[in-house]
């Protein structure tokens, strides 16, 4: 117990270590640009990279003379992305998991399938979104039409699934050749090989597609705002400071500082989840 | 022993592999009766593995016929006729001592306080009692291996197949496992047979050895082991041992398992 509350002590120590060294990289860099002149690779001013403390401290100033915090618009706005990128992420590692099963059980899927998968991951993400945000917009199922924040979760879902498929390929296929042995000398149906060996085995791999698509399913879910003029989310924030950024770019800053959190967020609950369920010799946890 | 009582009754089994048809079995005529403890010993690449294999019905002959407790290796399988244990352990890092020896009885739609019960037998048969709620990569190598061998016996099976079960061990820990297996088997009264290179280990735990060589593998004699029950650390110095390990030695020797071969 001592040990334990000792590790976490020096976890938060390095963290706090950690953040002090970046803040001395960035507050130094600037420094010696400023008071040697360099102009490469950028000059350094108030605008092209502001001071951190005027970057956090933007956060904490009303937005307008009488309005409430940035801080507080903040928070709604990343509610409202992570809303649409938990559900891009469900779709997706729904829809990624499916595909691999079917890939890793049918041989054929792997050459047929497979291309198409690793093709639609080549294609500009920006110039997809305004297709699928828009294409989707028309569309109604029995009376029912989506509404626009579940657009932005398609694209969201979009990048989430190929780490998933990837991995649950590779993972189904890691079972021990003797441990289906095993299962085929209990006459075990293929159902419970499936469940009770290969989706177990693969949990590793599982995860560490998780982790990659928890990040990506937050700036899928930014991206896709830009294109739909969706306003509520952190996307519609950073389109909004991106015009005024000459006059005030530390709240752009801002934005990406709360959109960073959001993604070390989502991949935090993620690994919280795997040491729940993964119960793993230490040192094979992926 | 007529071949109608005999568990397994093999006739005439061959087995190639590949395109190439490397032999791996060559015309293996055995018969195993029930409550027989039975030695498969060889050089590696005689087949021995790949008949158990067969018998098992992880494996396919190429020719021959199998008849396991009278039906074939396949209706056998299915009627989860046997229990097998390999080298390694195999179990499942993601569950406990317990739920590994429960698998097969969960396969087998066995409900949950059957299983319960089994396992508390089980775990008390293997003396393994308190160990029922760590995970296999907390046990040692010796411990895992008990594990394997209650899983196998859990849903008691007529036959139990064992592919070195004991390899990986060493030789401190071979030796009590070896009793324990003796002692196991004589409580549950079921038929071994056991794949080993150890001509000791051999000798030491089986009714009768049957020896095979490599290229083609083939059945080159069959030593019965006429040391009385129950074995004993003793047993291993009773000069009777001695000589049936040198039966066994010489036998291998015969057959070819000293020329110098390439490992299979």
């Amino acid at each position: 117990m001592r040990s334990r509350i000792g590790s976490a002590a020096v976890r938060a120590a390095t963290l706090l270590l950690v953040l002090a060294g970046l803040w001395a990289l960035w507050e130094g860099y600037r420094k010696l640009w400023e008071s040697t002149g360099w102009t490469r690779p950028f000059p350094v001013n108030a605008t092209t990279l502001p001071h951190l403390h005027d970057i956090v401290g933007a956060l904490f100033d009303p937005i307008r003379e009488g309005e409430p915090l940035l801080a507080r618009y903040m928070i709604d706005a990343a509610l409202f992305t992570a809303k649409e990128a938990a559900v891009g992420f469900a779709i997706g590692a729904t829809v990624g998991f499916l595909l691999g099963a079917l890939i890793a059980r049918f041989g054929v899927l792997q050459r047929g399938v497979m291309p198409y998968v690793v093709a639609s991951q080549t294609i500009p993400i920006l110039a997809l979104a305004p297709i699928v945000v828009v294409g989707l917009g028309s569309v109604s199922i029995a009376g029912w039409t989506p509404k626009d924040w579940m657009r932005v979760s398609v694209i969201a879902a979009y990048l989430t699934f190929f780490p998933v498929t990837v991995n649950t390929v590779r993972g189904l296929r890691s079972a021990d050749p003797a441990a289906v042995e095993l299962m085929q000398s209990y006459a075990a149906r293929e159902w419970s090989v499936f469940w009770k060996l290969r989706v177990p085995a693969a949990m590793p791999y599982l995860f560490s597609a998780f982790k990659v698509a928890a990040t990506a399913s937050v700036v899928g879910a930014v991206i896709g705002e830009l294109p739909s003029s969706i306003q509520d989310g952190l996307g519609g924030w950073i389109i909004n400071f991106n015009q005024y950024y000459a006059l005030e770019p530390e709240n752009l800053w801002a934005v990406n500082l709360v959109a960073a959190a959001l993604g070390i967020s989502f991949f935090l609950v993620v690994v919280l989840v795997e040491k729940l369920v993964v119960h793993r010799p230490p040192e094979r946890l992926v | 022993m007529s071949a109608n009582d005999a568990v397994v009754s093999a006739r005439g089994i061959s087995k190639t592999f590949g395109k190439a048809g490397v032999t791996a079995l060559q015309d293996i005529e055995l018969d195993v009766g029930q409550g027989e403890f039975i030695s498969l010993i060889g050089p590696s690449g005689c087949g021995k593995s790949t008949l158990l294999r067969v018998i098992g019905d992880l494996v396919e002959p190429s020719s021959g016929d199998i008849l396991v407790n009278g039906k074939t290796a396949r209706r056998a399988r299915l009627d989860r006729d046997y229990g097998m244990v390999f080298q390694a352990a195999v179990l499942y890092d993601w569950r406990t001592v317990a739920k590994n020896i429960a698998l097969p009885l969960e396969l087998m739609g066995f409900d949950r306080s059957m299983r319960a019960a089994r396992v508390r037998e089980l775990m008390h048969l293997v003396e393994l009692e308190g160990f029922d709620k760590h995970y296999p990569w907390q046990l040692s190598g010796g411990m895992q291996q008990r594990v394997a061998i209650a899983r196998a016996l859990s849903f008691s099976p007529a036959l139990l197949l064992m592919d070195e079960p004991f390899g990986a061990l060493d030789e401190m820990t071979r030796e009590r496992m070896n009793l324990e297996l003796l002692r196991i088997w004589s409580e549950i009264g079921s038929t071994v047979i056991f794949v080993t290179h150890s001509i000791s280990e051999a000798v030491f735990l089986s009714t009768r050895v049957v020896v095979m060589s490599a290229r083609p593998g083939r059945i080159t004699s069959i030593v019965p082991i006429d040391l009385p029950h129950p074995r004993t650390f003793e047993t291993r110095e009773d000069p009777r041992f001695f000589e049936l390990v040198t039966e066994v030695r010489e036998a291998l020797h015969a057959s070819g398992a000293d020329a110098v071969e390439p490992d299979a």
